[in-house]
């Protein structure tokens, strides 16, 4: 008939009630440490001293003014997006169309940069940040538009309107935006010195901007109506309908601001970064800032510690090339190695083993 | 005429390597995981595909690794969705991230270690190995008019690529294997009651689906590379495969058509003369993206039973959870 | 089938359940349970909603691991630790909400799973499977998708299923709760059929008529414990249900009169339909009157779920009216409705699905249906709080705190989450769907008695309700549904069960209103 079962099984997987705030710190700790180590393992592997990797990573990024500011400034980008990331997702939307946002943003907000750089530098800057929002909240918002319409997959979606913008800025950089000064390379021309983000602290004033929106979206999602809304429609739209929600405006709304916040970054790329408009002004936070806002778990404040933690690791890989001669990728397949063991550790929060030991009785 | 069949031979070369990742893709969606890095196990693919074909000389050997590589890669996506039910988006995402970086970090490397070694000379493919990899006739069948020259006379791996699909396709809908992964994916709960092992069912069918995408990325590196590493060669080919899913319908045999189809719009801007059609480049090669989202939009206006992602993608199963 | 020989009355034992205990967070849903049943026996497993039944159930069919005790099949020791042991032990589950693949063909759902079928799926199989249904005397296309079948179509599906893999242990969970009085006849004749043959048979049930009629022995359980093991020739109904509730159940339920007087709510012609253009609800009329508890009795699916939705707003309407002094409020929002001044409370069936958010605290659900109040763009959080305490002490509801997600409360303890909510917005009408399913005899008694506290001071109550000895104590006049059409408004206090009965299964109906479908 059937084979004999007489083994209880070793280890089951149980699922945990709840868990306090205190083993989810530890818990989020000891998953750091252990993706570090499994790191270091990769470094070994290649013949390195872990510990000097690390180190120089961490003096790559920290050591001197100039490399704290080009950590900051690739931090700033990465942590605005993932604020944006925080409000669709905590919706359970999965917006993944941040890469194209942010380039919607830098799009319109170069626009004004470019032809309308006569204007007086404050309402420059102002009517450019404008633009942002406006050509990120657009791109967010149709998405979202056929979501509530026609139940379209929102994710799916979204990763194609990435790349429908980022040929949007091909179109630019080859026609009609095209700097005729360039010579034979398709380019858009520099924004002059009116049309750039002013400097604070020797970074330009991105990073104020991200950190008074990290207080906005931390506040606008726990403690306002509209962030109430927010998560009751992420949990159960059934539930938001129920307690008489609009939850087709209440998903238009959120991604709409969700999409305006990644237009801010591609803005404060464009003008305080790179100084111009090109295919490459989104390269990739677009996706990395999903990780972000996942592994902060949604929370707002939280996003600034693993962008940091991301941000090192990008600046610092660039110095692993030449301290140790490995190509600058490494840090790449560092972070994808962190990534993959912070992610496998949420496991631990809402499971435990159980391990059967021998009774007899 | 020449340029239409010109043109049509071009759109499945182009078209080839979406097809290994579309039906890559579409193997792991069916058994209900949406696994967004084959981006990723495109790359691995790629490097592994051209280190050992380099290193090795041996065509069978390459797509082996490549497939290896590709498993390897879903296997650390799978470990961290199916056994530790970790959220399928972010966890591909990241594949993705480690996918590409290690194929650029190895595929350095190798530049700089071949470099050191012989002399400055950068690796490159054998006489041989690109000879396997031309495009060749097959006799008697290329001899069709017009037909045998547009469908065969392609590179070996072109018809790999639509063996695989059509082979897929039989798995899926005519064994028995295909129907439980098919109730997995669509139904993991009705499954594991029926006595099927969801775990392993879409760890097979995640590596599998991986394996394909490897190969995938043989193809960009040992046929589309000129014979050279580039680094960044996959190019972004692995997350039209992912689009090239919904196109597809999730069925493989849809899938060598939309291949078709996507690979035609790619390469659409060198065989249509400006006097023609005067739209830029950019609207061109803009077009795929276009057109997939306008399907979705369009799949999701018919609410069709029939077409339509398994119900079980994006979210993990726990037989125990209430 | 099961090949074994007729069986003797003393059959050998199939199922022995030893000291099972099975635990979910913090609450203990099986606490040492002893069972067993013997081979050619239909045993059924009687308790009250939560008394840990279908857990007990789910542990045999390897759905969930015990925590402690061991189970012995056929005299023999095991572990099951999956449903494809189960399956190869020769245990077969129907679950109350069927494991079936939508997309895939009844024969393809039969199969799936059996490793016997080889590599190669075979045309085959869908004559095959005819045969056995034929065999049976069921009823089944093999080749009919899931998503274009009937619920008892399913259910059938579900039993070929288990008859396929020739389970020698089959159980069913709740069987007959979607089905007609003949479609159950139907099932039971199929159940002895399989005891005959030698099969062992469990039915999870709480309906004591069906217990009686069916069974040879019952196992009676309450709240997580083996209370008792009799044989149904030797029982009846008032034994059981003692031994199901634990004390002499004496239905006194107060049914107090109301000072209010009036008309509240007239409902006119309510037609509606679901996705598929199906008729839900056929020309529904009734009224509801200030201070009058309105039941609404039926078998499930009869369109109580789109008549509580449609009234609350939730639901688009076909054809009808509903008027609210006079006005009709079809086609507005639920929200507007609030704006109209009419202050309508809803509590729905599916209550972490619908009228609570499952992962937050007391609290932050209690904000759901106030949190606009203000004129700040903030929730005002403290009301909220202050108001979690002062329900916790009214309605005694036990929870860690107030921030404890709800989720993970009792099935009682989130009912009066609900309930506490909704009344304390002191509603003119009050809609009320299985407001006591899942819950304990006491808790029930609080939620009868918070009814009739609203009823006093005027509200006009729609209650849901399954269990008709309750509804003839508590209702002042009940009103039957069948097939989504009223069969008949009856007043409680004169009200037979068996009258009300007869109207659920419209015996008294005329044949050519259903031709009136269009």
């Amino acid at each position: 008939m059937s084979r004999i079962n007489n083994k209880e099984p070793l280890i089951r997987v149980v699922k945990k009630a709840e868990i306090s705030g205190f083993s989810l710190a530890i818990l989020s700790v000891v998953s750091i440490v252990v993706a570090f180590v499994a790191g270091g393992i990769f470094f070994s592997m290649l013949g390195i001293n872990p510990l000097s990797a690390y180190a120089k990573i961490f003096a790559g990024a920290f050591k001197g003014k100039i490399a704290i500011i080009a950590t900051v400034k690739i931090a700033v980008p990465l942590l605005i997006t993932s604020l944006g990331i925080t409000l669709a997702f905590k919706m359970q939307f999965w917006n993944i169309g941040a890469e194209g946002q942010i380039i919607m943003g830098a799009i319109c907000a170069s626009y004004f940069a470019l032809f309308h750089s006569d204007m007086p530098h404050i309402p420059l800057i102002i009517t450019m940040f404008a633009a942002g929002i406006i050509g990120g909240g657009l791109w967010g918002l149709i998405p979202a538009f056929f979501k509530c319409k026609f139940n379209t997959n929102e994710t799916l979606f979204t990763l194609m309107l990435n790349y429908i913008a980022l040929y949007l800025i091909i179109y630019f950089k080859e026609g009609p935006w095209r700097d005729p000064s360039s010579g034979g390379f398709p380019k858009i021309a520099t924004f002059v010195e009116n049309a750039r983000l002013d400097k604070l602290l020797g970074v330009h004033i991105g990073w104020v901007i991200a950190l008074v929106l990290v207080a906005a979206v931390y506040i606008y999602l726990k403690y306002t109506k509209q962030g109430y809304e927010i998560s009751v429609v992420g949990e159960s739209k059934n539930t938001a309908r129920y307690a008489g929600m609009n939850v087709d405006k209440i998903v238009m709304r959120t991604m709409f601001l969700s999409g305006a916040i990644c237009g801010i970054a591609g803005m404060t790329q464009a003008t305080g970064a790179a100084y111009t408009l090109s295919d490459g002004i989104a390269g990739g936070v677009g996706f990395t800032a999903i990780i972000v806002a996942w592994l902060s778990r949604l929370n707002a404040v939280m996003c600034i510690f693993v962008t940091l933690l991301l941000s090192v690791l990008d600046k610092g890989g660039s110095v692993m090339q030449s301290a140790f001669s490995v190509p600058t990728y490494v840090s790449e397949v560092l972070k994808g190695i962190i990534l993959f063991v912070i992610l496998g550790f949420d496991f631990f929060i809402q499971y435990k083993v159980v391990i059967r030991r021998e009774k007899k009785s | 005429m020449n340029t239409l069949f010109n043109f049509l031979f071009a759109s499945i070369k182009a078209g080839t390597p979406l097809l290994f990742g579309t039906t890559g893709e579409i193997v792991t969606e069916k058994a209900g995981n949406t696994n967004l890095g084959v981006e990723g196990m495109m790359f691995m693919g790629a490097f592994m595909g051209f280190f050992v074909a380099c290193y090795t000389d041996s065509l069978v050997l390459a797509l082996l690794a490549a497939f290896a590589l590709g498993v390897f890669g879903a296997l650390i996506y799978a470990y961290i969705t199916v056994s530790l039910r970790a959220n399928q988006v972010v966890t591909g995402l990241a594949l993705t991230i480690f996918g590409s970086g290690l194929a650029n970090f190895f595929g350095q490397l190798m530049i700089a270690n071949y470099k050191a070694a012989n002399g400055g000379a950068i690796p490159k493919l054998s006489e041989r190995m690109s000879a396997i990899l031309s495009e060749q006739p097959i006799p008697l069948l290329s001899q069709i008019p017009v037909v045998g020259k547009v469908l065969f006379s392609h590179n070996i791996l072109v018809y790999l690529a639509v063996i695989i699909a059509v082979l897929c396709r039989f798995y899926m809908k005519r064994t028995r294997f295909g129907l439980d992964m098919r109730a997995v994916g669509e139904n993991a709960a009705a499954a594991d009651a029926a006595g099927i092992s969801v775990t392993k069912v879409k760890y097979i069918n995640i590596l599998f689906g991986g394996g394909i995408c490897g190969l995938g990325g043989a193809y960009i590196s040992l046929i589309d590379g000129g014979g050279v590493w580039n680094n960044n060669c996959v190019s972004g080919k692995g997350w039209i495969a992912v689009a090239l899913v919904i196109f597809a319908g999730w069925k493989p045999t849809m899938a060598i058509l939309g291949s078709l189809i996507f690979g035609a719009f790619t390469v659409l801007q060198f065989y249509v003369s400006k006097s023609v059609i005067a739209i830029p480049n950019a609207f061109y090669t803009m077009l795929p993206y276009l057109i997939t989202a306008i399907v979705l939009v369009v799949t999701s206006m018919r609410k069709s039973n029939k077409v339509m992602q398994p119900k079980g993608c994006g979210v993990n199963y726990f037989r125990e959870s209430r | 089938m099961c090949e074994e020989t007729k069986v003797n009355e003393n059959g050998d034992v199939a199922i022995k359940l030893n000291n099972i205990t099975k635990i979910f967070g913090s609450t203990v849903a099986n606490d040492s349970i002893n069972l067993s049943a013997r081979q050619g026996e239909i045993l059924a497993l009687l308790g009250e909603n939560g008394s840990g039944k279908t857990t007990l159930m789910n542990i045999l069919a390897g759905i969930y691991l015990p925590d402690a005790g061991s189970i012995e099949i056929f005299g023999k020791k095991v572990h099951i630790r999956s449903p494809k042991d189960a399956i190869n032990l020769g245990i077969g589950m129907i679950h109350q909400h069927f494991k079936l693949v939508d997309v895939h063909s009844a024969a393809d759902n039969i199969i799936m799973g059996n490793k016997s079928e080889g590599i190669i799926l075979k045309k085959k199989r869908y004559k095959e499977i005819l045969e056995i249904s034929e065999k049976y005397g069921l009823n089944v296309e093999p080749r009919k998708k899931i998503y274009d079948m009937s619920v008892s179509e399913k259910q059938t599906v579900e039993i070929l299923k288990m008859l396929y893999r020739k389970a020698k242990i089959l159980i069913l969970d709740e069987p007959t709760a979607v089905l007609t009085p003949q479609e159950s006849k139907n099932l039971f004749n199929i159940l002895r059929k399989m005891r005959d043959n030698g099969c062992t048979v469990i039915i999870i049930t709480h309906k004591l008529n069906e217990v009686l009629e069916i069974s040879d022995k019952v196992a009676i359980l309450r709240k997580g414990k083996s209370i008792a093991t009799v044989k149904t020739s030797e029982t009846d109904a008032l034994k059981l249900t003692e031994l199901m509730v634990g004390k002499k159940v004496t239905l006194s339920i107060e049914r107090p009169i109301s000072e209010h007087k009036g008309n509240l709510l007239e409902i006119h012609h309510l037609t509606t339909e679901n996705d598929e253009g199906v008729k839900t609800l056929k020309d529904v009329s009734f009224s509801l009157n200030k201070g009058e508890i309105l039941g609404v009795a039926g078998v499930a699916g009869s369109g109580q779920k789109e008549l509580c939705e449609t009234i609350a707003g939730l639901m688009k309407v076909k054809k009808g009216a509903i008027l609210y002094k006079k006005e009709n409020i079809i086609g507005k929002s639920p929200e507007e409705i609030i704006k109209m001044g009419i202050s309508m409370s809803f509590i729905p069936e599916d209550r972490l699905g619908m009228g609570l958010v499952a992962s937050m605290g007391m609290a932050d659900n209690l904000l759901l249906k106030r949190y606009k109040n203000g004129k700040t763009p903030f929730v005002e959080k403290k009301e909220a709080r202050k108001l979690s305490y002062e329900l916790i002490e009214k309605l005694g509801i036990k929870t860690p705190g107030i921030d404890t997600p709800v989720r993970q409360l009792s099935g009682g303890n989130v009912q009066k989450v609900l309930l506490g909510r909704e009344i304390e917005s002191a509603p003119n009408v009050l809609i009320t769907a299985y407001a006591v399913r899942g819950l304990d005899i006491n808790s029930s008694y609080i939620v009868y008695d918070n009814l009739n506290e609203q009823k006093k001071k005027g509200t006009g109550i729609l209650y849901i309700g399954e269990d008709l000895d309750v509804m003839i104590e508590l209702c002042d006049r009940i009103m039957v549904l069948c097939h989504g059409k009223v069969t008949g408004i009856v007043d409680a206090k004169d009200a037979t069960k068996e009258q009300i009965g007869l109207l659920m299964t419209d015996a008294f109906g005329k044949e050519e209103d259903d031709d009136e479908q269009d």
